[in-house]
């Protein structure tokens, strides 16, 4: 018995490959490779064997020539002689600002009603299970639309602002204009300007980067007050008054900048068709926005629910134990730890807000989805080109979110020591 | 299994679904029992379902009409609602056999998307509708103006041009389909609604308050619509074209649906005993069709003056004039080439 058991090594037979352990899974699992190769390779044949019988072939020319159609919202320069590419890269950073928008707010939103719906509160923590039903239950689709239509029918046309005696009004001492097209708001205006920076596809203006620098620059030089003040008050045991050197450091060099550049603020005013000036919100970016906050919110809202409640009744206890107060507790104690369970589901949620941007054909915002796979497909012909390009895109945003959030998760997960 | 050898039988496979999928579109259509035939979501006048839900229309009559000559009755005819952004991949995959849906012949349609236009049906241009209430008289007074406008579209590209062109700028909301337009445009979320002139007077017709709204008088494009299908099946295309032009044919003959039995029991013009099929010649047999072909493509809803008077002319709440539609006899440029 014993000689036989032993593998001798010396006589493999092809049968080996079935009926011995050792082997088979090996076997198994080439058999589906290859498989699984083959069924690929079929696939591509096919298709590509299937455009050749059209006189379609596979060819990324079309990204160079002219887009001739216009886009409403655009974060770069862009214009309709601008090439196929451009109005790719157009819809690109719509999507993106969509999508840093609706992260930002759902997670804002998620994480108050998450712990609100554990209220001891009967009527708050009801109020947020209603929200959270109600929002995880229906398709985001017809909220976008719901929200959409909303906007589009209970708000008054530009029209209904003009003349003696106007339908409807501004707010905010005719700062904000609600319309059915969307929301005008007062924009920054810098008489003395620095001008732009152009950098081809985008121009930057110099202002904001000027602005941007002192900001930094004031936050910098109030960490290196606060930072001396603790030398001092090590060495003497006494802290130095520091408030009004810091108001100093942090308001003075932003004001002297702004007045220097003679800022003031642009109030939107009805000119011919429209609102002219100041900042413009399209009522289709704020129905994606407002739908893809309430939807994901609530999902996100019962990923807190779920990690608070995951970390042990004794952690409150003791907490309370120590005299924490429960918001305290809830700050010092409950979140750090949830956040480790929270965080993983939290970075599908992001990405599920970004792919679901693409439904922003709806309500006609103009994301990636609508300039390269939908107006540019549809003008060129190119679908397959297109729609390769366009998984491609969101394949490598998907990869960075979850990239950049994975990081993030490490640095605050349970460290072992 | 040699690697060769699984390709070579690959190939094999590919090359024998290929090959059965080369069946010429009319032997499928026959097969089928019925004719796909790709329409738009519903513009009232040109491809509509009525309140039976029967489609009703100037586009739709085409497809009744390739129905009735290929399969012998008009109401052998799926319809397949298609988009500005859809009808497209629908024609190239195969989904429809022909598109019958406000479809602007370009080059670029014919030369690279590769279709095969079958004809125009509908001369048409690019307007713009507005509400009166604006008060504006010309198209050069839309600047900054905010525009409704399907995406996928020429239109959208003429917009883009005519704009540039005129140093004007403009505000596009772009749109799917002619009802989500309708009802921005109500709305008044957009100013401006243009699209070709005569889908503009369809949609104007369905309004409560037509009498509120113009056309511009600014004509911006050409688009001349029509039916179309897919390179590669010569034949197909020869049938609808050559079914388009019996319609417009018969209305020069003087063939319509009251007199077409009376007319094919025999006459004194041989071209029209030829299109009837009751003479020796057998111009059916010539791309797979029976003698009676051109007959009942006729008798589905009349001819071509009959179809448009019916779906859009002047006494239909569209109230299209015939205008360059009108016969080439009368000043307009509809004419068939020879039925010989
Ligand atoms: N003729 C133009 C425009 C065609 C078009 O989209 N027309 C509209 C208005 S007449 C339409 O048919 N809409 C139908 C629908 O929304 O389904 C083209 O071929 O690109």
């Amino acid at each position: 018995m014993a000689m036989t058991s032993e593998p001798s090594g010396s006589s493999f037979r092809l049968s080996m490959l079935i009926y011995d352990t050792r082997y088979r899974s090996i076997t198994i699992q080439i058999l589906f490779l290859f498989l699984f190769m083959a069924g690929f390779a079929w696939l591509v044949d096919n298709t590509l064997a299937n455009l050749a019988q059209k006189g379609k072939d596979i060819n990324f020319g079309f990204l160079g020539s002219r887009a001739g159609y216009d886009i409403n919202q655009m974060l770069v320069n862009y214009t309709n002689d601008s090439s196929h590419a451009r109005a790719w890269i157009v819809g690109l950073l719509n999507t993106l600002v969509l999508a840093v928008a609706a992260c930002a707010s759902a997670t804002v939103i998620g994480v108050i009603a998450g712990v609100l719906r554990l209220s001891k509160s009967w009527i708050v923590s009801k109020i947020m299970t209603v929200y959270v039903e109600i929002f995880r239950n229906v398709p985001l689709l017809l909220w976008i639309i719901v929200i959409f239509a909303v906007l589009t029918e209970i708000t008054p046309a530009p029209n209904a602002f003009r003349g003696e005696n106007p339908t409807s009004s501004m707010f905010f001492f005719d700062s904000v204009a609600i319309t059915n097209r969307g929301t005008y708001l007062p924009g920054a205006l810098f008489d003395r300007s620095l001008g732009d920076i152009n950098l081809g596809i985008v121009s930057v203006s110099t202002n904001y980067i000027v602005l941007i620098a002192l900001i930094i620059a004031s936050i910098w030089g109030y960490r290196a007050l606060q930072r001396k003040a603790g030398v001092v008050q090590e060495a003497t045991g006494v802290r130095p008054v520091t408030w009004w050197k810091s108001a100093l450091i942090l308001i003075a060099p932003t004001l002297i900048a702004l007045l220097a550049m003679g800022f003031h603020l642009e109030y939107p005013e009805l000119k011919g068709f429209n609102f002219q000036g100041g900042s413009y919100l399209r009522n289709s970016f704020i129905a994606m926005w407002l739908a893809l906050t309430l939807y994901t919110g609530a999902f996100i809202a019962e990923n807190v629910r779920a990690g608070i409640l995951a970390i042990s009744k004794g952690q409150t206890e003791a907490a309370f134990a120590l005299g924490l107060r429960p918001n305290r507790t809830m700050n010092l104690v409950i979140l750090p730890q949830a956040l480790r369970v929270i965080i993983p589901p939290l970075i599908s949620q992001y990405l599920n807000i970004t792919k679901n941007t693409s439904l922003a054909i709806a309500v006609g915002y103009m994301d990636l989805r609508a300039t390269l796979g939908g107006i540019t497909l549809n003008q060129t012909g190119r679908e397959l080109e297109c729609m390769l390009l366009l998984m491609m895109t969101y394949l490598i945003v998907s990869l960075m979110i979850s990239g950049a959030m994975n990081v993030y998760n490490n640095s605050v997960k349970l460290k072992e020591r | 299994m040699n690697k060769t050898v699984f390709f070579g039988a690959m190939t094999a496979a590919v090359t024998l679904v290929a090959g059965a999928a080369s069946a010429t579109v009319l032997d499928e259509v026959k097969a089928r029992g019925e004719l796909n035939c790709g329409v738009s979501t519903g513009v009232n006048g040109f491809s509509a379902p009525d309140s039976a839900g029967e489609w009703q229309g100037f586009d739709v009559a085409v497809c009744r009409a390739v129905a009735a000559a290929v399969l012998g009755d008009p109401k052998k005819v799926k319809f397949v609602t298609t988009t500005g952004q859809t009808r497209f991949t629908a024609l190239a995959s195969g989904e429809i056999d022909m598109l019958a849906r406000n479809t602007t012949w370009t080059l670029s349609r014919d030369a690279d998307l590769k279709f095969t236009f079958a004809g125009v049906n509908y001369y048409d241009g690019q307007g713009f509708m507005i509400n009166k209430a604006m008060g504006v008289s010309s198209a050069k007074e839309l600047d900054g103006s905010t525009v409704c406008i399907q995406t996928g579209t020429t239109t959208e590209l003429n917009l883009a041009d005519y704009f540039k062109a005129n140093n004007m700028t403009y505000e596009p909301v772009p749109i799917e389909t002619n009802a989500e337009a309708q009802q921005q445009y109500l709305a008044g979320a957009c100013d401006v609604y243009t699209t070709d002139a005569s889908g503009l007077a369809a949609t104007r017709a369905t309004f409560a308050d037509p009498e509120n709204h113009a056309l511009l008088p600014e004509i911006i494009s050409k688009e001349p619509l029509g039916p179309l299908v897919a390179h590669g099946d010569d034949q197909w295309a020869d049938i609808v074209r050559w079914t388009m032009n019996a319609l417009v044919a018969a209305e020069e003959l003087g063939i319509t649906s009251a007199n077409i039995e009376e007319l094919s029991k025999g006459t004194a013009n041989p071209e029209v005993d030829r299109m009837l099929g009751s003479s020796e010649d057998d111009l059916g047999a010539m791309f797979g069709l029976d003698k009676q072909w051109a007959k009942r493509a006729i008798a589905a809803n009349g001819n071509y003056g009959e179809i448009f008077a019916a779906n859009i002319g002047e006494s239909t709440p569209i109230g299209l004039a015939r205008g360059l539609n009108a016969l080439w006899t009368q000043g307009g440029l509809q004419y068939s080439p020879p039925f010989r």
